[in-house]
């Protein structure tokens, strides 16, 4: 059976008339259709993998959490041989979204308005008055017709992938293996953090950010604003243009890296001279904000931001990891749901030591809070113009190549150069 | 004198009056962004907090904003007056009365319910942030100084970003 909406004919989608993807034009952010239609082929389909979840937030046989895959509710769930399913939220029956709670432990998910009884896969167990109610006289009453099959009314089940604890889902049974889906590109900067140790759950942080959800994918794959817009990165040389760095991309241009690694901060002439966010003589009262310790396993880097197309993103900024899922919502608007995690291996003080970066981070962060910011008022700008304008991504050329520096658009290009082709417009 | 059967110490309506009077301080404070008198409330060594309470109800540890010690809540203060890119809001505090849990004469511990709502010039006013303070104070020389205010907050997403502080 085939659930998916009827495609939309391309007459009634606008047309990107340049050449290349170094343009954007302002309906890709703003048009209802083109919205439709991305929802349907990265989110709900086409071979895309979408993170739903850490694994250690299901540390038991039947822990589960609500998660989304697109704008689609899901179960991630454990089940009692420990592997992890993820269903959707929606019951076979008549479509109710059954699950409320969004974390807890169960051992079958019922479903409050027939009593339809899930098993943790998903599989149909039963229902009330299946055989029909029987009278004393010996009358049946009702029932469900003789050939109804358990078997064709469970709920739907995502092809699951886990990855050293990352989970991801996909509702195409189809699609690609994990790992040919990210590319050998960008899969050994994954396997620098999530190399098998196990990892513990810090918590949550949520917003919702007004503006188109590609924004946020655009704001990671942009090393050209971080040591402009953020005081922090060029005044603590956390990120900015003067720093050995790299971007890499997969051979398609959808996922991709920044890598770099910090210097000194201070003045430097050539990136800080005319940078208003560029402050001399600031410094902490309290150091223990960015009391920065190398890890083993860094290896070099001091910041790896990973963007796995089309829902999240992976942070590595000195000692602060976090998982960054988008949960798109409309056209002009998305969720942001940030997992901050640290390793079990951890001692107390580096707990600690990530916690009290965690304050650059998330809705509040010192540098994370004007990010958020900044899309909002892009998409503010987008609804202005209509759909005359375009954005204008060339720094460092029209093509999409890998650099070994951050003064360039690239990972942009990259991007759309892939949401064009599967696009189709 | 014989008491009333019923009647409340004094001591528990001036405690009382006292975190009132003080909450309502410092949602002024806030609320006008005199930042530096909202510094000024809390002790040297204080800790404040701003967490979802889907962290504090799971004892997860990670917070929206974590500070320790008035030098981190300067740098707060710096980021909100010199380095945080943001469209300017304005809050305004509602702060509910105040539920004094202990008072042993070194130091009060109390709850009060808050909601705090957000305008943006040109715009209409929307329910920002709502939840509640979990509080220690101890008795200061000029009054009470906040030693540890943990704002547990229910509203599950942020309204985009949080730059000042609750
Ligand atoms: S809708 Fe779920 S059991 Fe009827
Ligand atoms: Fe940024």
């Amino acid at each position: 059976m085939n659930f998916a909406p009827t495609s939309l004919s391309a007459e009634t989608l606008p047309r990107w008339a340049d050449e290349g993807s170094s343009r954007i034009p302002f309906w890709a952010y703003t048009d209802p259709m083109v919205y439709r239609r991305e929802i349907e082929r990265f989110f709900h389909g086409g071979g895309h993998w979408c993170y739903v979840a850490l694994e250690a937030e299901l540390p038991k046989a039947g822990d589960y959490k609500l998660s989304y895959v697109g704008e689609r509710q899901v179960i991630v769930v454990r089940d009692r041989d420990q592997s992890i399913h993820v269903v959707e939220n929606r019951c076979a029956h008549r479509g109710v979204r059954f699950c409320q709670k969004p974390r807890g432990t169960a051992r079958s998910f019922v479903c409050p308005y027939h009593q339809w009884t899930y098993k943790l896969n998903g599989d149909l167990a039963g229902l009330p008055f299946r055989q029909g109610v029987k009278k004393d006289d010996g009358e049946v009453q009702g029932g469900m017709p003789p050939d109804f099959d358990l078997k064709q009314h469970g709920l739907t089940k995502l092809k699951v992938a886990t990855y050293n604890g990352l989970v991801f889902a996909t509702f195409d049974h189809d699609a690609p293996g994990f790992e040919d889906y990210i590319g050998p590109d960008v899969m050994p900067w994954l396997n620098r953090i999530f190399d098998g140790r196990k990892l513990t759950i810090l918590g949550t942080n949520r917003q919702r950010i007004p503006g188109n959800w590609k924004l946020m994918m655009e704001n990671i794959k942009d090393p050209y604003h971080p040591g402009l817009l953020h005081t922090w990165f060029v005044t603590f040389g956390l990120w900015r243009a003067d720093q050995q760095s790299r971007m890499v991309m997969d051979s398609h241009g959808r996922h991709a890296v920044m890598i770099s690694q910090r210097n000194a901060g201070g003045e430097a002439k050539a990136v800080t001279e005319g940078v208003t966010s560029f402050k001399k003589d600031m410094t902490l009262n309290d150091t223990r904000l960015l009391d920065v310790m190398p890890e083993y396993w860094w290896k070099g880097p001091t910041v790896t931001m990973i963007t796995l197309f089309p829902s999240v993103i992976i942070q590595q900024q000195v000692n602060s990891l976090s998982t960054r899922h988008i949960v798109p919502s409309g056209p002009d608007a998305f969720d942001f749901v940030w997992t901050h995690f640290g390793f079990e291996e951890d001692d107390e003080t580096m707990t600690r030591r990530r916690l009290r970066q965690a304050n650059l981070f998330g809705p509040a962060g010192f540098v994370s809070a004007d990010d958020g910011e900044v899309i909002e008022f892009s998409q503010d700008g987008f609804r202005q113009k209509g759909a005359e304008g375009a954005t204008v991504c060339e720094l460092d050329g029209r093509g999409i190549a890998p650099t070994s520096h951050m003064v360039t658009e690239t990972l942009i290009r990259g991007m759309y150069g892939y949401w064009r082709k599967v696009m189709e417009i | 004198m014989p008491m009333r059967p019923h009647a409340i110490a004094l001591s528990v309506l001036e405690s009382q009056y006292r975190v009132d009077q003080f909450n309502a301080a410092y949602g002024d404070c806030l609320d006008r962004g005199a930042y530096d008198s909202w510094i000024a409330m809390f002790t040297e060594d204080c800790l404040y907090k701003v967490v979802p309470r889907e962290n504090h109800d799971a004892g997860l540890p990670l917070c929206t904003m974590a500070l320790e010690g008035q030098g981190m809540l300067k740098d707060r203060v710096y980021g909100i007056t010199n380095t945080l890119f943001h469209a300017p809001y304005y809050q305004r505090h509602v702060i509910g009365g105040a539920r004094i849990l202990s008072d042993n004469g070194i130091t009060i511990e109390a709850t009060a319910n808050y909601s705090v709502f957000r305008t943006k010039p040109g715009s209409v006013s929307e329910v920002y942030n709502v939840g509640r303070y979990l509080d220690r104070f101890v008795y200061g020389d000029q009054g009470l100084l906040l030693q540890e205010r943990l704002c547990v907050f229910d509203s599950e997403l942020i309204l985009n970003s949080l730059i000042y502080p609750i």
